[in-house]
């Protein structure tokens, strides 16, 4: 088999590849649901009516949704940089943590400051501690080039030991009654609900902003425009004088915030406060959201609603008909794999040889 | 201080590092082969967990502990096809596809876990490996057969490399690849063949968790071990000897901060709380990563795909 | 002579085609080649040369056509098959691993895979006979990253022989050696077709051609369009062939240097290797360039061009000297030099000079996308950028944009006009520096004050090699300074006022250039004296 660079991106094949790509990955849910022994069909009807199909299931989607825009925005800014930061996970915690440790200030007073000041300061730490975790492993790699994906990723456990630690020490929430999480915040701080009776929240509006702002940021500014080249060619950036090492730097605090900002938005929207397990993998699904987004901020909304839905929709699928959750990180995984193959089929043809 | 030494001078830390090691002895050759054929696999974390899982299935269905190993292999050859179909053949970035196959083959392995066993309070064990008390060696005498199957495959993955032709090929793919198409090999087919290779090494390596060091599959029994892994090699700069080196080292600082939990405070005199203990692998990994990229001498075409015939 | 033919050719083609996309690369190529002769491929870039012999050697399968050595039929697309049947290709672009030894890449291929154990002392000494033989001396033992461009080529070569070829490919060998080792080239050719050996020589330079071949085969847009013997052939007749029509190739009348500050001053100028170690990369170089004068820089490559192009791009630091760029001595930083006005062609315009994957006009305004021309308050002025760079399509004639206009991807530029836009991008708009050029041919105010150019027609085809040299006589005639770092020799004594010879990191003093002679250039850039007096031998007519 050999593959054939096409002149042109056939037409037909950019609208049929999601279409052959989501194909390919219901064939195999549905022979992963039928080795569990569940009816395919009405498997297939639970999940989507689980995710999308009523006013609940759609505000469930909605509120999952939401830190999954901003992981999904933290990786797609840096993967288009080339900046491959899976740390988004530690990212989220540390944020979180930052966040609550500004407005936790002082066992939960907050040293009796305002909520109109406390609330930004909250959403700057987890910003700026987002950020900083990413800078280390940037910075390492720009100067030392040190591959980032292996030093982020060990990041992460570090991370997220570290919280643990302050879970059961210092940031311990002394009336919980033995569980580890942290002190909680005053109810000024929580985000308010968007939609009544639900558990959306504003931080929905906040992610939503984001993705636009990233957007224009990359299409219409100069910052963007840097992205972008250093991404795609830094040796021809560079030559151009484009400060190649800097801009990798702003990637990093950025893509890094808005990770961080995830986890804040998180804590200050659901529980108010920081557990070990508030976050399922939203780290690593961001950057799945990321690449089945093809990297671009408002594919990310698209994406991260869809894998917010299969979440979600798997969830009760799995308590009505029995079938492992875990169904729904393989139909997002072979979702990601599916469609990186089918987009390559746009700009390859596929050429048999044949022996003579 | 003293009991810091006394600590370092028992048998039973020294079988404890060993133990520690041969995953990452087994895992560590393995990403080592695809890499110096060219081929960056991020899918070690998931493939070491589907090794786990699957060579552990076999025996509890009722296979020899050997078979189970070999289901291991064969499984992690598997996912290694994949990767290599993707990222060889088709030529897509070896960062998404390694990550995605990780993902993929760790939900898959965890799915079909569920599937087996719906209802089970605690988990079904199956019956390890012994320890080797025939041979007469300290130390090793109370490691299973698995470890010296992964302290052999250092001298055997050298003599591959440095003194076959294979070796040669498999070097110049992950150096020049055009250089060995214009000798009439197939670029294609090395480097898949070394990436099934390598998976191959990371399922065993897989397996030693679930037919050895324990008896059962637990969710997250991998816990970050592959990604040591890619650390480690980078660390070895690409050589199977100082591959193993690594390995001992990290396994070394894993095991001693077990013991320093255990211990308690009085070995380093302050009180820390058990998750530093905890970090500091990962911390040693990170740092030996940052001091090895400066000098090590990478493999001249690895992460650069491969397109015969586009000039 | 050709030795002895035989009845049946050692190579036979019949009907080779090949495109790619829409581009007809080979259009029904039918060739015979007898043992112990040489043939030549001449045709300029473009022309389908390399298509045919990469076809031959299994990297291309054609569309149509057959290939038969000795009378048996050639398997399409395997290389293995093709070294099998004895043909052996020494590429373009060298096919060694830098990090392995002569040895290694020698050996590579030859034993059977499913060997336990390498035989490489028996190698090594068949290696060093093969070496003695063909007076071809190599280290088996260096490693190939080390070793000079010639010295690289001959492990090529080596390679094939060591295999046994029959018939062995040579793709532009020249390009990358002194006159001298050319003709050690030659020789060692001769002795090869005496011991029985066919060769296929691809070269554009008909000189060469007609001293060292048999035949001549010649190529135009994939075609052949003509075969004959090289007796009797003459540069005049091949040239024609080779270009079906009479190319004017822009030529310089040198004229004296302008009085007044350099466009461009280096003194003693001395990059150290990293480390430290062993020979400067560049050592005490000095040179002095007057606006309106073009000087180039001749040597053959791996002598210190690279480095004196990233100085002068302002990519590299010095260690010793100094270097001034119209009076003023700049901070090492390729912004600095592109604010100064320093027009910059790099050498590799696919990995340096654009961004493949951004738009033609995002490439156009990538140097000075941060202007006030072209943004505001950090917001782009995608507009103006857009009409600018639609300007410069057509005033440089930019082809290729005819779907999707400036927004056309830059990598779906062939080397030609990709080459126009690096070009055009550098020249500056009168009265308005800050943009890029998008009026008629270059004025003084539109002229930069420095333009440094590095091989910058490297794989053109000749209309684009003549535009290309069109453009910098015009900028230099309204008073650029323009440095031409270029390995290619007919390319020095075409445009330069006063040539420079670069060997191991020194430069030699830039003298006019009729005060060269081509054997006496040929031992600057092998290192010997500064040319003395030898026969003058005109290089082009």
């Amino acid at each position: 088999m050999r593959l054939e660079r096409r002149s042109t991106p056939s037409r037909a094949a950019i609208l049929l590849a999601p279409v052959a790509a989501v194909a390919g990955t219901l064939l195999v849910a549905s022979l992963l649901v039928a080795w569990a022994g569940a009816p395919v069909g009405r498997a297939y009807a639970l999940l989507l009516d689980g995710g999308f199909g009523s006013r609940f299931a759609i505000t469930e989607t909605l509120t999952r949704a939401t830190p999954l825009i901003l992981t999904g925005l933290a990786a797609a800014v840096a993967f288009r940089a080339r900046l491959f930061n899976i740390g988004a996970e530690g990212q989220l915690y540390l944020g979180a943590l930052a966040a609550v440790a500004a407005g936790g200030l002082h066992g939960g007073s907050g040293f009796g400051a305002p909520a109109w000041l406390l609330f930004p300061a909250m959403m700057a730490a987890a910003a700026l501690a987002g950020a900083l975790l990413l800078l280390g492993p940037a910075l390492m790699k720009s100067r030392y080039g040190v591959d980032e994906v292996v030093t982020t990723l060990l990041l992460n456990f570090i991370v997220l030991l570290f919280v643990g630690a302050m879970l059961d020490g210092p940031m311990k929430d002394p009336t919980a009654m033995g569980w580890p999480q942290s002190v909680a915040l005053q109810e000024a701080l929580h985000l308010g609900k968007l939609i009544e009776r639900s558990r959306v929240h504003t931080g929905l509006v906040g992610a939503l902003a984001a993705a636009l702002l990233l957007w224009a940021l990359l299409k219409f500014t100069t910052h963007g425009f840097e992205i972008r080249a250093v991404g795609a060619n830094a040796r021809a950036a560079a030559f151009a004088g484009m400060p190649v090492g800097w801009v990798t730097v702003k990637v990093a605090l950025l893509s890094g915030a808005l990770a961080g900002l995830a986890g804040a938005v998180e804590v200050a929207g659901r529980a108010g406060y920081v557990t070990l397990d508030m976050s399922p993998g939203y780290g690593y699904s961001g950057i799945v959201i990321a690449m089945l987004a093809a990297l671009h901020p408002l594919g990310v909304v698209a994406a991260a609603v869809f894998v917010a839905g299969i979440l979600v929709g798997a969830d009760s699928m799995s308590r009505a008909v029995g079938v492992p959750t875990y169904i729904a990180d393989v139909i997002v995984a072979t979702a990601l794999i599916a469609m990186l193959g089918a987009g390559l089929f746009t700009q390859y043809r596929v050429r048999w040889a044949r022996a003579r | 201080m003293t009991e810091l030494l006394d600590l370092l001078a028992a048998a039973p830390f020294w079988i404890s590092v060993l133990r520690v090691a041969t995953p990452l002895i087994l895992g560590t050759l393995g990403v080592l082969l695809c890499e110096r054929a060219g081929v960056l696999n991020l899918g070690i974390e998931g493939i070491m967990v589907a090794g786990a899982f699957a060579g552990w299935l076999a025996v509890y269905a009722g296979a020899s502990l050997w078979g189970g190993v070999a289901v291991a292999a064969l499984t992690g050859a598997l996912i290694g096809l994949l990767h290599g179909m993707l990222t060889v053949s088709l030529a897509l970035s070896q960062h998404v596809a390694g990550l995605g196959i990780t993902l993929l083959a760790t939900s898959l392995a965890s799915y079909a876990y569920r599937v087996s066993f719906p209802k089970v309070d605690t988990p079904p064990t199956i019956e390890p490996f012994a320890p080797m008390a025939w041979l007469p060696l300290p130390v090793l005498n109370a490691q299973t057969p698995l470890t010296l199957l992964a302290l052999l495959a250092v001298p055997l993955v050298g003599w591959l490399l440095y003194r076959t032709p294979l070796g040669l090929a498999l070097r110049t793919v992950g150096e020049s690849p055009a250089a060995a198409e214009g000798q009439g090999l197939s670029v294609t087919g090395l480097r898949i063949g070394a990436v099934m290779a390598g998976s191959a090494l990371m399922g065993v390596a897989g397996c030693f968790l679930t037919l050895a060091a324990f008896n059962a599959f637990f969710f997250n029994m991998v816990n970050g071990r592959g990604w040591v892994c890619v650390a480690l090699v980078v660390f070895a700069s690409w050589r199977p000897g100082q591959a193993l080196l690594g390995a001992l080292l990290f396994a070394f600082f894993d095991a001693l901060q077990l013991r320093l939990q255990q211990a308690g405070s009085g070995v380093l005199g302050i009180e820390l709380p058990y998750q530093f203990y905890l970090m500091l692998p990962y911390a040693m990994a990170i740092v030996a990563l940052v001091v090895m990229a400066r000098r090590a001498s990478t493999p001249q075409a690895l992460m650069k795909p491969y397109r015969k015939g586009e000039r | 002579m050709p030795a002895d033919p035989s009845p049946t050719p050692v190579l036979r083609l019949a009907g080779i085609t090949k495109r790619f996309g829409s581009l007809l690369a080979n259009d029904d190529i039918s060739l015979d080649l007898d043992r112990g002769e040489v043939l030549a491929l001449l045709g300029e870039n473009g022309a389908g040369k390399s298509t045919l012999v990469s076809i031959l050697f299994g990297h291309y399968v054609a569309d149509a056509g057959t290939i038969e050595v000795d009378g048996r039929p050639l398997a399409p697309g395997q290389p293995r098959a093709a070294l099998a049947a004895g043909i052996g290709m020494v590429h373009q672009h060298f096919t060694l691993a830098d990090n392995l030894s002569v040895l290694d890449n020698v050996m590579l291929g030859t034993e059977s895979l499913w060997r336990p154990l390498s035989r490489r002392e028996a190698a090594r000494r068949r290696l060093l006979d093969l070496g003695a033989r063909f007076g071809l001396a190599v280290d088996p033992q260096a490693r190939v990253g080390r070793l000079s461009v010639g010295e690289r080529q001959r492990v090529e070569i080596l390679k094939a022989l060591y295999r046994g070829a029959r018939v062995l490919i040579l793709d532009e060998p020249t390009a990358v050696l002194t006159p001298q080792e050319s003709e050690a080239l030659f020789a060692t050719l001769r002795q090869m077709v005496s011991a029985g050996l066919a060769i296929i020589f691809i070269s554009h330079k008909l000189d060469e051609v007609l001293r060292v071949s048999h035949r001549i085969a010649v190529l135009r847009a994939g075609r052949l369009v003509a075969v004959l013997p090289a007796a009797g052939a003459d540069k005049p007749l091949l040239a024609e062939a080779m270009v079906g029509r009479s190319v004017e190739m822009p030529r310089r009348d040198p004229v004296p240097p302008r009085a007044g500050t350099p466009a461009c001053e280096l003194r003693d100028a001395t990059v150290r290797a990293a480390g430290r170690q062993g020979r400067p990369l560049l050592d005490g170089v000095t040179m002095q360039v007057q606006p309106g004068e073009i000087v180039a820089v001749a040597g053959v490559s791996g002598n210190g061009q690279a480095v004196l192009a990233e100085l002068l791009f302002g990519q590299r630091a010095l260690d010793a000297g100094s270097l001034h760029v119209a009076g003023r001595a700049l901070p090492p930083r390729p912004r600095a030099f592109v604010d100064a006005g320093v027009a910059r062609v790099p050498e590799d315009r696919h990995a340096v000079g654009v961004v493949g994957d951004l738009s033609l006009w995002e490439n156009v305004v990538l140097e000075r996308y941060r202007r006030p021309a072209y943004a505001r308050f950090n917001l782009m002025r995608r507009g103006a950028a857009m009409a600018d760079a639609q300007a410069l399509v057509e005033r440089f004639d930019v082809r290729g944009t005819e779907a999707s206009g400036v927004h056309t991807l830059a990598r779906h530029l062939s080397g030609g006009n990709m080459q126009k836009l690096i070009l055009g991008r550098v020249l500056m708009a009168p009265g308005a520096p800050d943009r890029v050029a998008t009026a008629p041919p270059a004025t003084p105010a539109a002229a930069p004050p420095l333009i440094v150019a590095n091989q910058p027609t490297w794989g053109l085809d000749i209309g684009a090699v003549a535009y290309v040299h069109q453009q910098l006589l015009d900028a230099a005639a309204a008073g650029s300074g323009v440095v031409l770092i270029s390995e290619d020799l007919e390319e020095v004594f075409a445009l330069a006022d006063r040539i420079a010879v670069m060997h191991q990191g020194r430069l030699s003093h830039a003298r006019p250039a009729r005060s060269w002679t081509l054997a006496g250039i040929g031992l600057a850039m092998a290192g010997g004296g500064h040319g003395s007096a030898a026969e003058t031998v005109a290089l082009a007519t």
